[in-house]
C-alpha cells in the first residue's frame, strides 16, 4: 500500500499563507455546508457514523464526545484545539499546521458550530513559537472572508510543559495556573474550561472534519478498519533512511511504513506512539496499524540491531521523571525509582531482583496514577521485558558476574 | 504584601492573562525577577507564591536571569539515535559552558530539553524560537556567530 494523501491534500500545495489558494480547493466548502444545510445534531450525527476517532493519543470516538458537550447545560461552552504536541516522536501537527493552517481553521469553525461553542483556543507548544504568525494569519484571513462570525479563535501559547498536552492539565494552563492533571469526573465535555462544557480535540482530528462533512460519513467510513476508520498520519523517526511523515489508511502493517516507505534496514524494534508507546520487536513488524492494535499519536521510532533496548528504556524513562507534574505519588515517585533502576543497568550495575521491582512497580503506577502519563509510562518498561527479557537478563547476570570478580557480594 | 491586602478578583478570568503576561516579561527581560513577580501578583490580585509557583513550572520561564540567546539541544529518543550527544559536547565546547549555565558574558544559555518537534531533523535544537535540525558539530560554529 502506497502513501495516500487525503488529510494532508493540500500540504505542499497550497500557499499557507494564502487563503485564495485554499479557496480553490473547495476550501470552507465544508463549513458552509454544515451552517446552511445542516443542523448541529446532523453535523454530529455525520461525525459519528464516520467513525472518526481522536488522533492525540487516546482514540476517543469524536462524535461521542461532541454530543455529550452539545447535550451539557450551560450558558458558554469551549473548543480548544490541543497543539501542544509534546509527545517524543511527534511532529506531524507541526507539519500540518505550517503547510495547511486553512483546514485546522476550517475544521474548528465546524466543530464548534455543532457543539455550540463562541468561543475556542489553539493551544500551542512553546516550542512552535515560529507558527503563531501563520496560524494567526489564517485566522484573520479567513474572519476577513466572513467565515467566523460565528466564531472567535484564540491562540494562547504554552510555556514548556509535556503534560500541558494532558487535556486536563492544558485547562489549567490556559487558566494561568500550573499544568497539573485533575482529578475525574467530571469531565471535560460536561465541566472543562472554567467549570464550563468544553470540547479538547487534536489538531489532526479537527483536520478530519471538513472531508467528513464534505464528503459524507458514508465515504470515510469505508477507509480503514472496522473500529479504525480514515487516514492517520504517522511522524517515522531513528534509524530509518527517510524520516519524515506519511499519511497511511488505518489497519496498513508497521512493515510498508517503516521498511518500504521510510526505508529502515535491520530493524530491532519499533516503538509506536511516543515514549508511552508499545515496543514491536521485528518479528512482529507485520502488525497493521489502528486503535485495535497499536496507534498512540502516530510517532513511529525505529531502533536498529545496534542499539541498547536498556539504554533506550533507561532514556525513555527519564523523560517521563523530568515531565511528570508531581501532584500524584504512584507518578512522580515511580518514574524516579524507574530511572535509579533502569540507570543502574543500563551502567552495568543490577541486581536480581530489578527485574521484579520494575514489574511490581509498573502495575502500582498503571493502576494508580491520576493521569495517562503515570498510567502508560510503564508500558516500554513492561514491553522490552516482554519480548527482550535476555537483554535484561544477561546485563544482570554480566553485572552479578563484575561484581564477584571485583569481591562484592551481589 | 500580606494576604489580606490582596485586591479581590474582579474576575476568575482575570487569571487566564497570567501565562502570557509571564512569556512576555521573559521575553523582554529575559527572566522573572522577584520585584516583577510581586508586581504581577499585586496587580492580579493572587498571592505571591502563585504567580512563583506558576513561574518555576513552566521550562521556558526562568527566575534567574538568562544569556540574550538560549539554545536547546533536544535529548529525547529520537535525536539521541542521530548523535544528539555530539552536538551537545561541542556546544559545551565552543561555549565553555554546561547544560544550564550561561556565558559570562551574559549572550548564551544552554540547555537540554525534551523533543522539540522537529525528529524528522535530528539532531535538533531550538535558538531562541528558531529551529536548527540535521546538525552535525561543524555546523555548531556558525550557528552560534550568527548569534548575536
Ligand atoms: C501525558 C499526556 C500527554 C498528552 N499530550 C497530548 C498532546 O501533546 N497532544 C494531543 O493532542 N493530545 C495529547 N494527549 C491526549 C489529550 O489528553 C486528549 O486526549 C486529546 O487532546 C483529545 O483529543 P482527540 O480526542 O482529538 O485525540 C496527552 C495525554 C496525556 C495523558
Ligand atoms: S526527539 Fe529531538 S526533536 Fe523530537
Amino acid at each position: 500500500m502506497a502513501e495516500k494523501r487525503i488529510l494532508l491534500k493540500n500540504c505542499e500545495v497550497i500557499d499557507p499563507r494564502d487563503i485564495d489558494t485554499y479557496l480553490d480547493r473547495d476550501g470552507f466548502k465544508a463549513l458552509a455546508k454544515a451552517r446552511d444545510e445542516m443542523t448541529p445534531e446532523e453535523t454530529i450525527g455525520e461525525v459519528k457514523t464516520s467513525g472518526l476517532r481522536g488522533r492525540g493519543g487516546a482514540g476517543f470516538p469524536c462524535g461521542a464526545k461532541w454530543e455529550l458537550a452539545r447535550k451539557a447545560q450551560g450558558d458558554e461552552k469551549f473548543l480548544i484545539c490541543n497543539a501542544d504536541e509534546g509527545e517524543v516522536g511527534t511532529f506531524k501537527d507541526r507539519y500540518i499546521m505550517e503547510n495547511d493552517p486553512f483546514t485546522l481553521v476550517e475544521g474548528m469553525g465546524i466543530a464548534a458550530y455543532a457543539i455550540g461553542a463562541k468561543t475556542a483556543y489553539i493551544y500551542l507548544r512553546a516550542e512552535y513559537h515560529f507558527l503563531l504568525d501563520v496560524l494567526n494569519s489564517a485566522i484573520d484571513q479567513a474572519k476577513e472572508k466572513g467565515f467566523l462570525e460565528h466564531l472567535d479563535i484564540h491562540i494562547r501559547e504554552g510555556a514548556g510543559s509535556y503534560i500541558c498536552g494532558e487535556e486536563s492539565a492544558l485547562m489549567d494552563s490556559i487558566e494561568g495556573k500550573r499544568g497539573e492533571a485533575r482529578f475525574r469526573p467530571p469531565f471535560p465535555p460536561t465541566r472543562g474550561l472554567w467549570g464550563k462544557p468544553t470540547i479538547i480535540n487534536n489538531v489532526e482530528t479537527l483536520m478530519n472534519i471538513p472531508q467528513i462533512i464534505l464528503n459524507g460519513a458514508e465515504w470515510y467510513s469505508k477507509l480503514g478498519t472496522e473500529q479504525s476508520k480514515g487516514t492517520k498520519v504517522f511522524s517515522v523517526s531513528g534509524d530509518v533512511e527517510r524520516p519524515g511523515i506519511y499519511e497511511m489508511v488505518l489497519g496498513c502493517e508497521l512493515k510498508e511504513l517503516v521498511i518500504d516507505l521510510a526505508g529502515a534496514k535491520n530493524v530491532k524494534m519499533a516503538q509506536v506512539g511516543g515514549a508511552a508507546g508499545k515496543v514491536i520487536p521485528y518479528s512482529m513488524i507485520d502488525i497493521a496499524l489502528s486503535y485495535e492494535t497499536v496507534l498512540g499519536s502516530g510517532a513511529v521510532t525505529v531502533l536498529d540491531e545496534s542499539r541498547d533496548t536498556i539504554d533506550f528504556v533507561y532514556r525513555t524513562m527519564e523523560f517521563f521523571a523530568e515531565e511528570s507534574c508531581g501532584k500524584c505519588a504512584p507518578c512522580r515517585e515511580g518514574t524516579e525509582v524507574m530511572v535509579e533502576i533502569l540507570g543502574r543497568l543500563a551502567v552495568g550495575d543490577g541486581a536480581e531482583e530489578d527485574i521484579q521491582a520494575l514489574e511490581d512497580l509498573s502495575n502500582v503506577m498503571m493502576l494508580s496514577s491520576l493521569c495517562g502519563l503515570g498510567q502508560a509510562a510503564p508500558i516500554p518498561v513492561l514491553d522490552t521485558l516482554k519480548h527482550f527479557r535476555n537483554d535484561y537478563e544477561n546485563r544482570i547476570s554480566q553485572s552479578v558476574f563484575l561484581r564477584s570478580l571485583r569481591g562484592i557480594n551481589s | 504584601m500580606s494576604e489580606n491586602e490582596k485586591k479581590p478578583l474582579v474576575d476568575e478570568r482575570e487569571r487566564e492573562k497570567l501565562l502570557a503576561i509571564l512569556e512576555d516579561a521573559q521575553g523582554k527581560l529575559g527572566y522573572l525577577p522577584e520585584g516583577f513577580i510581586a508586581n504581577t501578583a499585586h496587580s492580579l490580585g493572587l498571592s505571591i507564591s502563585e504567580i512563583y509557583g506558576v513561574s518555576t513550572f513552566y521550562s521556558f520561564l526562568s527566575t534567574r536571569p538568562l544569556g540574550k540567546n538560549v539554545i536547546r539541544i533536544c535529548k529525547s529518543v529520537p535525536c539521541y539515535l542521530k548523535n544528539s550527544r555530539m552536538i551537545i559536547e561541542s556546544i559545551q565546547k565552543e561555549l565553555g559552558i554546561t547544560p544550564g549555565e550561561t556565558t559570562p558574558d551574559g549572550r548564551f544559555s544552554f540547555e537540554l530539553t525534551n523533543c522539540i518537534g522537529a525528529c524528522d531533523k535530528a539532531p535538533a535544537m531550538l535558538v531562541n524560537d528558531d529551529v536548527h535540525g540535521t546538525l552535525t558539530p561543524d555546523k555548531i560554529p556558525e550557528v552560534l556567530r550568527a548569534c548575536v
